[in-house]
């Protein structure tokens, strides 16, 4: 009887939770910011004390900054990927949040499996990139292909297309994510894509690399472009 | 037993006024939206798309209210936002993390919000931002008639809008509402759709003229419908160039809900 009323009580406590997922906390550190006391420069912060370029005044003191905002987050910066909090399956069937990937340098591009135009040319240029990466490097680079088409391609077909192009080593990684979870992760990205028909899309050819803590260091738009920039930049945030 | 029964009254008593309180604030400013097929500017292969039955905000989303729910959620408070979500300029307009700046007004909708911020906000809701086409859908009425495109006088008011500056200083509620009750849709500011980044256009005409464009895959199916609905064109080219950590002077929200309560996921 005890327990039926218990029961009761949690369900109405239940009801009454928000079901906003409110686990982000803020960690506040003891960084200060510095703003200059008239704004002049639309609420523009300094994290060293001076003089406002503008109006010339001291800058003063403001609230605490606050860096991390996950509570088992550290060392990972607020533009850093790894705060997203969405949930995904890779090729070999296991679930993962994106923060399981820290620690290597990401290369990431958006495809879907059944695409018959640019997304070969696009797995070409991944494959290029990663021909130019020194094999002693490549253990500490992940290559990213983030389906686009999350209602078809699960993780069985997602291993049958790594195997299909060769790309079955530990080195890649193919992800199928959730509808909303992929479409934050597309506007992390500034990609666009739009359904077209149940198994055609539309979307923009970029790929995308991220240091080992998660933070965009740069993107390269476009097909068959010169990747040179994009090599140079993997190798100069990968230790 | 009597026990229970008693226990069980007492809870009922105890928390339906706030269940029912909690229910109409989030109730009490939506209205139905009947679905149906309409053919966008940009559709889907050009043809029609299909809207399902939803509830819209009447209004947009306030300074008031958005005031409120940054204190109840601290992680999206002007200095605490993360860089990945939000641009510099977000909420540049209020003065610290709860206060507006003097020049505003607290019934003026919110605007300098990113996509994660207003998405957060239908969200913690229980609601989610409306698609494209069901925003479309509703913003194609006019006072009196479901789609008023045809009608020179609508596209004539619409446009005049653009041309008018400022308006995002304005109250909620002052235009008149349109077919479904929804106020604001035009005339007050821009609103954040959840799928903006499903418009594929750049806004640079030397990229959108190729069909070919190595930038977009399959971007010879992007055709626009009617070029004579230079309002709504107008619209697509914004969200076209947007990005979701963006914030504007004059970009702010409002919320959608579905009618059944599983799809909520799918978004």
């Amino acid at each position: 009887m005890k327990t039926f009323k218990y029961l009761f009580l949690m369900l109405f406590a239940l009801s009454l939770l928000q079901n906003c997922n409110s686990n982000k906390k803020a960690n506040s550190d003891n960084d200060l910011v510095y703003q200059c006391p008239m704004d002049c420069e639309n609420g523009k912060t300094y994290k060293e004390s001076g003089t406002c370029p503008i109006c010339k005044m001291d800058l003063q003191p403001l609230a605490q900054l606050s860096k991390s905002v996950l509570d088992d987050n550290e060392g990972i910066t607020d533009a850093s990927i790894f705060n997203l909090t969405s949930q995904w399956h890779t090729e070999e069937g296991e679930s993962i949040q994106l923060k399981d990937l820290k620690g290597k340098t990401l290369v990431v591009v958006m495809i879907y499996t059944s695409c018959k135009a640019a997304c070969p040319r696009l797995v070409a240029d991944m494959r290029h990139i990663e021909a130019d990466i020194p094999d002693g490097k490549l253990k500490d680079i992940q290559f990213v292909f983030v389906s686009i088409d999350p209602e078809n391609d699960f993780p069985e077909r997602l291993k049958a297309f790594a195997k299909e192009n060769f790309m079955d080593e530990e080195h890649w990684t193919f992800l199928q994510g959730t509808k909303s979870g992929l479409r934050e992760f597309a506007n992390v990205l500034s990609v666009k894509y739009k359904e077209i028909s149940p198994i055609d899309f539309s979307h923009s050819n970029i790929i995308s690399v991220f240091d080992a803590q998660g933070e965009l260091k740069f993107q390269q738009e476009g097909l068959g472009v010169d990747n040179t920039q994009t090599v140079a930049t993997i190798l100069d945030v990968t230790p | 037993m009597k026990k229970i029964a008693f226990c069980f009254l007492l809870s009922l008593l105890m928390f339906q006024p706030v269940v029912l309180h909690a229910q109409s604030q989030t109730e009490e400013a939506m209205v139905y939206i009947k679905g149906s097929r309409y053919l966008p500017l940009y559709g889907r292969d050009s043809t029609v798309v299909e809207v399902k039955d939803f509830k819209m905000d009447v209004y947009p989303v306030t300074n008031t209210q958005f005031e409120a729910f940054v204190k109840k959620y601290p992680e999206w408070q002007k200095s605490k936002a993360i860089k990945l979500f939000v641009d510099t300029s977000y909420l540049s307009n209020w003065k610290n993390d709860f206060e507006l700046k003097d020049s505003e007004q607290p019934n003026s909708p919110v605007t300098y919000v990113s996509w994660f911020a207003a998405k957060a906000y239908c969200e913690c809701q229980d609601k989610r931002l409306p698609t494209v086409d069901e925003w479309e859908y509703v913003a194609m009425a006019d006072e009196t008639t479901k789609d008023a495109r045809i009608k020179p006088s609508y596209n004539e008011k619409i446009l005049s809008w653009y041309e008018a500056p400022r308006s995002n200083e304005n109250s909620i509620g002052l235009n008149p509402k349109n077919y479904w009750g929804v106020y604001d849709l035009h005339g007050l500011v821009w609103e954040w759709t959840l799928d903006f980044n499903s418009v594929l256009i750049t806004g640079e005409s030397r990229k959108d003229v190729d069909k070919d464009s190595d930038l977009f895959c399959g971007s010879a199916a992007i055709n626009a419908t009617d070029l004579m609905n230079y309002a709504a064109f107008m619209r697509y080219a914004i969200r076209g160039s947007l990005k979701a950590k963006y914030s504007m002077k004059n970009l702010g929200f409002r919320c959608v809900k579905d009618i059944n309560e599983k799809t909520n996921e799918n978004f």
